[in-house]
C-alpha cells in the first residue's frame, strides 16, 4: 500500500519506545535508513496487513514514554506497520487514554462517577480545582506540536475501585512508566502525587470482607494465598480443574458445563455451555478464547479483585476454555486502568508457562494454548464482545451487527468464545464439583454463586459472593447495611445500564429470574446503595454523561439518543423543562424506547434503563414543579 | 449495445411474510431489497447498493417476529419464515425518533428526501429546545473521547460548525454530516482504496476526518471526488456546485444532464455532465455501471474546464 504520511518526524523517545515494541525496523520501507536494495523489494501485502493489530499496543507503548500521541510518533507506527495515517488516527483518538493532544507526563485521572461522587469525588475536584488548579484541558489552536511537561489531573469514569473510593489512576510517562490505580483518594493525596510524591507504590488493598470464609468458592483464595505464587495455587486446589479437564476430554467438559447450566456473569447471560458448544462445532479453524476483562460497568469490580488477588485462577479457566472449544490462543482484554491486575496476570501467564501448564504439551499431553493481555485504552465500549474483536484486532472499538454471532465469525473472523473474567472463573468449581452438583447450588434458574460489588453508602462495600437467590436484603446485611445507620433509599442493581430497585423491595431474590420478573436486572452484579441524603437528579446526570461520553458513536439513536436524554435531564435539574416536568419525562421516554428498540448494541438498548427506573419505580420526579 | 449477461449460478427462492403478505425472495437477499421489489417503501441514508452496508443510520430499521430488537432492514438477510413488519408501532416510533434525532442536530437542509419523510413520521426536531451556538472552526476536530461540556440547559447540542473549504474543487460541510460512513468507505476498501478519510473521535463528538484534521492538499486526497458521489447530504460538494449556491444561482430545473465518456484515457468511464446555462456545474457517473459504479477519478470528475474554454478561446493556427 503506498502510504501519504504527514511531514511529521518521531522524537528519539517516541522512536524507541515503537522500536522497543515492534523491534527495529526490517529496511527503508517500514522507517528504517534507506539502503539501494530496497528499491527492488516490494512492501505491503499479507504480510504488512496482518500487524495491524500491533497498533493499539504499539499506541500505548508511545503514550507510556511520551503521555500523548504526537503527529511524529503517528506516523513513523504508520510506517512501521503499513497503515494509512487517517485510520490510525481514527483509533487513537477512539480512546479517552490515548490523548493526540499534549498532555503532562503526569496525569492523575480522578473518578467522578457515580460509586465515587456519593462518596467525595465531587469535593475532591472543587479541592483539587482549588489547589492545583483546573482539570487539564487539550490546547485549541495551532500549539500541537509543543513539548508537554509537568503534570495535571482530569475527569475519569469509573475506575473500578469503588470499595476504597473516591478512587483515582496515576499514569506517569517516561523511560520507566508508572501507572498505578488507588484508592482513598483525598485532594491533598493527589496533590501530593501530582508533586512528585508518590504515595501510591504499595498496592496493598483491602482485604474482601467475607476473607477466610469457608462457604466461599470463587473467592476461596482471595486474600488467602500470595497471588504470585503457583505453588500456593496448587496447593490450595489450583489446576486440578485443568486436570480433570484433560481426563474427560472436549466434550466431557462441555456437558459438565451444560449440566451445571452455567450462565454468563458479564451481564447478558447467556448460557456457557451452549457458547462453547458452538465454537467447538466450527469446522473453521483457528478458534479463539477471549476473556473479556474490560470491566468498565460503573460500580463493577468484581473481576479485578479476582485478577488482582487471585489470577492462576483466570489463566486456569481460560486454558480449560481453550481445551474444550479447541482454541489454541486465548486473550485477555484487559482495560487500560487495571494496572496491577496486568503485571499479576502477566506473572501469572509467565510461571503457568515455564511450569508446562501453557504452551505446546500442557501438562505434558499433547495440549497447546497459548495467552496473550490485550489492554484497553479507556473505551466502556470495547466490553461490548464484538467490539473488543474491533479493538484487538487494531480498529476503532465499534460494535459488530449481529447475526453473524462471535460463536460463527468472531476474532480475526474465526469462532470465538467470549466470556467474562468471572464466568470463566465458576468453570473451575463446575469441573471441581461436577455439573450437577454445582447446578444444585443456587436457585433452579440461576446456578451457582455470584459475585456482587458493594459499593455507595454501605457499611462494609467490597466483593460479596453469595448463592444466586440470596435476597438483597442478606447481602446488605451481610455488608453491615447503610453507612452511618442512615436509611436506605435506593439500591442501583446491575450498574449504569442496570436499574434502582426502592428501599421496600429489598426483600428481591437475587437470580435471574427474579429479578427479571421483577423488571429489574442483575447485570455485572453491581450493588450500589444510596441514602437517604442521596441527590439522585445528580446521580442520573452523572449516569446519562456517561453513556454519551461512552457511545461509540455509530449508530444514530445512541449517537444522539444519549445526548437529548441528558439534556433533557439537565433541563429537569435546572427547573428548566420545555414544556413542564411531565412533557419532559414522556420525551425522555420516547428517547429511551428508540435507543432500546433501535441501536446496533447493547450499550445504546440499555442506556435508558437506570434513567428510566429512577422515573417509574423511585417517581424521581413525582410532583417536581417546574420554577 | 451489447448488454452484459450475469453468469452467477440462479438462486434459491425464500418465502417470509412481510406485512401480512407472503413474499419470496432470492436467498442472500436482504429485507430491504425483497421490500423494493414488491414495492414498499423504506427510507434509508448510510445505505447505497456499491457500498457495504454499515447500518448506522437505524432509519430503515424493520420489526422482525422473534427478534428482541428492532432489526436493520439494508444489511439482514431474508430468511426462510421470516415475519416481517415495516410499519409497526415500534418501527414508525424509532424511524420518527431517528429522523427527528438527526434533524435536530445536522443541517439537512440539502438532504434529498428527508423533508418528506419528517413529515410522513410526524417528527418535530425543534421540540429538544433552540440550537446551541455552532462550534468555532476546529473546535470539533479537538474534541477528546470520554469528556464533553454539556450545552446550557434548555439548548440542544448540534454538529453546526464552518464549512472547510481548502481547495478548488470541492469542500467539506461537516454541520451538514450524518456521519453515515459512506464517505470513508468509498475512500478506503469499497473503493478508492486511498485511506484519506476515517471517523475520528466517538459519541456525539465522533467526526469525518484525516489524519490530526489536516487539510486535504496535506492529506492522501487523491480529488477522485467519489466520496461527494455517495454523499447523501450534501455535506460533501463540487466547488462548482457550493458558488452557485452561495450566490443564489443553483437551479436544478435549469439544468440538463448529458451523457458522454470520459475522454482522458482508454478505461472509457461513463460521465454525467450536469449543465446549468451552458456552463458545466458538476459531473457524476451512473452508480449502476458494472464496472465503475458510479467511481471517477480526479480526471473525469473535475477536469472539464476544456470543454468550457474552448467556446472562448480562438485555438491556435498551424502546428
Amino acid at each position: 500500500m503506498d502510504l501519504h504520511l504527514l511531514d511529521a518526524a518521531p522524537t528519539p523517545a517516541e522512536r524507541a519506545a515503537i522500536d522497543a515494541f515492534l523491534g527495529p525496523p526490517k529496511d527503508g520501507w517500514t522507517g528504517g535508513a534507506r539502503e539501494p536494495q530496497d528499491a527492488h523489494t516490494a512492501a505491503g501485502g499479507h504480510h504488512s496487513r496482518s500487524q495491524r493489530h500491533l497498533l493499539l499496543p504499539a499506541l500505548l507503548a508511545v503514550q507510556r514514554r511520551v503521555g500523548w500521541i504526537s503527529a511524529g510518533s503517528l506516523m513513523y507506527l504508520c510506517q512501521r506497520l503499513t497503515i494509512p495515517p487517517a485510520d490510525a488516527y481514527g483509533v487513537a483518538t477512539f480512546y479517552a487514554l490515548l490523548p493526540t493532544a499534549p498532555r503532562p507526563p503526569r496525569v492523575v485521572h480522578v473518578c467522578d462517577d457515580i460509586g465515587c461522587r456519593v462518596r467525595g469525588a465531587e469535593a475532591v475536584c472543587a479541592e483539587l480545582e482549588r489547589t492545583v488548579g483546573p482539570a487539564h484541558h487539550p490546547p485549541t489552536g495551532t500549539s500541537h506540536e509543543l513539548p508537554a511537561i509537568g503534570s495535571g489531573w482530569i475527569r475519569s469514569p469509573c475506575l473500578g475501585l469503588c470499595e476504597e473510593a473516591p478512587a483515582a489512576l496515576l499514569t506517569q510517562a517516561g523511560a520507566t512508566p508508572v501507572e498505578r490505580l488507588f484508592g482513598n483518594a483525598t485532594a491533598g493525596r493527589i496533590a501530593a502525587v501530582l508533586a512528585g510524591n508518590d504515595s501510591t507504590a504499595d498496592q496493598t488493598r483491602a482485604p474482601i470482607p467475607q476473607a477466610g470464609d469457608p462457604d466461599l468458592l470463587l473467592l476461596r483464595r482471595v486474600d488467602r494465598i500470595d497471588p504470585t505464587d503457583l505453588d500456593a495455587y496448587r496447593a490450595h486446589g489450583g489446576y486440578q480443574a485443568l486436570r480433570l479437564a484433560l481426563d474427560l476430554g472436549p466434550d466431557g467438559v462441555i456437558r459438565e458445563i451444560a449440566d451445571s447450566k452455567l450462565a454468563g456473569r458479564g451481564g447478558a447471560a447467556f448460557p456457557t455451555g451452549r457458547k462453547w458448544d458452538a465454537v467447538a462445532k466450527q469446522p473453521v479453524r483457528p478458534h479463539y478464547v477471549v476473556c473479556n476483562a474490560d470491566e468498565s460497568e460503573p460500580g463493577t469490580f468484581k473481576d479485578r479483585v479476582i485478577m488482582e488477588k487471585d489470577p492462576y485462577s483466570v489463566v486456569e479457566a481460560m486454558t480449560v476454555a481453550g481445551f474444550a472449544t479447541g482454541s489454541e490462543q486465548g486473550f485477555i482484554y484487559l482495560r487500560g486502568e487495571y494496572p496491577l491486575a496486568r503485571t499479576r496476570l502477566q506473572h501469572a501467564i509467565d510461571q503457568a508457562t515455564s511450569r508446562g501448564l501453557l504452551g505446546d504439551n500442557i501438562m505434558s499431553r499433547p495440549v497447546r494454548f497459548t495467552i496473550e493481555i490485550r489492554v484497553g485504552a479507556g473505551a466502556y465500549i470495547c466490553g461490548e464482545e464484538t467490539a473488543i474483536f474491533n479493538s484487538i484486532e487494531g480498529f476503532r472499538g465499534e460494535p459488530r451487527n449481529k447475526p453473524p454471532f462471535p460463536v460463527q465469525i468472531g476474532l480475526f473472523g474465526k469462532p470465538t468464545v467470549v466470556n467474562n473474567v468471572e464466568t470463566l472463573v465458576n468453570v473451575l468449581e463446575v469441573l471441581r464439583l461436577g455439573g450437577p452438583q454445582y447446578a444444585a447450588i443456587g436457585t433452579a434458574g440461576s446456578t451457582g454463586t455470584r459475585l456482587f460489588c458493594l459499593s455507595g453508602h454501605v457499611a462494609r462495600p467490597g466483593v460479596y459472593e453469595v448463592p444466586s437467590g440470596t435476597t438483597l436484603r442478606r447481602l446488605l446485611e451481610l455488608a453491615g447495611g447503610v453507612a452511618g445507620g442512615r436509611a436506605l433509599k435506593a439500591v442501583l442493581l446491575g450498574g449504569a445500564a442496570g436499574g434502582f430497585v426502592r428501599a421496600d423491595e429489598i426483600d428481591l431474590p437475587l437470580s435471574f429470574e427474579a429479578t427479571r420478573a421483577a423488571g429489574a436486572t442483575l447485570g455485572s452484579g453491581v450493588v450500589m446503595v444510596f441514602d437517604d441524603t442521596t441527590d439522585f437528579a445528580d446521580i442520573l446526570r452523572r449516569i446519562a454523561a456517561f453513556f454519551r461520553d461512552e457511545s461509540c458513536g455509530q449508530c444514530v439513536p445512541c449517537r444522539v439518543g444519549t445526548v437529548r436524554q441528558e439534556e433533557a435531564l439537565h433541563r429537569l435539574q435546572a427547573h428548566r423543562p420545555i414544556g413542564g416536568t411531565a412533557a419532559e419525562l414522556a420525551l425522555l421516554d420516547e428517547i429511551g424506547l428508540a435507543m432500546k428498540d433501535a441501536s446496533i448494541c447493547g450499550l445504546g438498548q440499555t442506556a435508558y434503563s437506570a434513567v428510566e427506573s429512577a422515573i417509574k419505580r423511585l417517581k424521581l420526579f413525582d410532583g417536581v414543579a417546574p420554577r | 449495445m451489447t448488454t452484459l449477461v450475469s453468469l452467477a449460478p440462479p438462486r434459491r427462492l425464500v418465502s417470509l411474510t412481510i406485512d401480512g403478505k407472503g413474499i419470496e425472495a432470492p436467498e442472500g437477499s436482504t429485507i430491504l431489497e425483497a421490500c423494493r421489489t414488491q414495492g414498499t417503501e423504506i427510507p434509508t441514508l448510510c445505505y447505497l447498493e456499491t457500498l457495504h452496508p454499515v447500518n448506522v443510520c437505524r432509519v430503515c430499521v424493520v420489526e422482525v417476529e422473534g427478534s428482541r430488537v428492532l432489526v436493520p432492514s439494508c444489511s439482514r438477510r431474508v430468511e426462510p419464515g421470516m415475519v416481517v413488519k415495516t410499519q409497526s408501532e415500534r418501527v414508525v416510533h424509532s424511524r420518527k425518533m431517528v429522523l427527528e434525532f438527526l434533524a435536530s442536530s445536522v443541517d439537512l437542509s440539502t438532504t434529498p428526501e428527508v423533508a418528506r419523510w419528517l413529515g410522513e413520521y410526524a417528527a418535530r426536531p425543534d421540540r429538544y429546545g433552540p440550537p446551541a451556538p455552532p462550534a468555532a472552526a476546529g473546535a470539533r476536530d479537538g474534541l477528546e473521547p470520554g469528556h464533553h461540556d454539556p450545552v446550557e440547559p434548555g439548548f440542544r447540542a448540534t454538529v453546526a460548525q464552518p464549512t472547510k473549504i481548502d481547495n478548488e474543487l470541492y469542500l467539506r460541510d461537516y454541520g451538514k454530516c450524518i456521519l453515515c460512513y459512506k464517505c470513508v468507505e468509498a475512500c478506503g476498501t469499497d473503493h478508492q482504496n486511498t485511506f484519506a478519510l476515517t471517523v475520528a473521535g466517538r459519541g456525539f463528538d465522533a467526526r469525518i476526518s484525516t489524519e490530526f484534521a489536516v487539510e486535504l492538499p496535506r492529506s492522501a486526497c487523491v480529488y477522485c471526488g467519489n466520496c461527494i458521489a455517495v454523499c447523501p447530504t450534501g455535506a460533501l460538494m463540487f466547488k462548482s456546485e457550493y458558488d452557485h449556491r452561495a450566490a443564489g444561482t443553483w437551479d436544478e430545473s435549469r439544468q440538463t444532464v448529458t451523457q458522454t465518456i470520459c475522454p482522458y484515457c482508454g478505461v472509457g468511464c461513463n460521465l454525467e455532465l450536469h449543465v446549468q446555462d451552458n456552463e458545466i456545474v458538476k459531473v457524476t457517473s451512473p452508480l449502476d455501471h458494472d464496472v465503475t459504479e458510479g467511481n471517477l477519478c480526479i480526471k473525469g470528475r473535475f477536469g472539464w474546464q476544456f470543454v468550457q474554454n474552448r467556446a472562448s478561446e480562438e485555438r491556435p493556427q498551424g502546428g
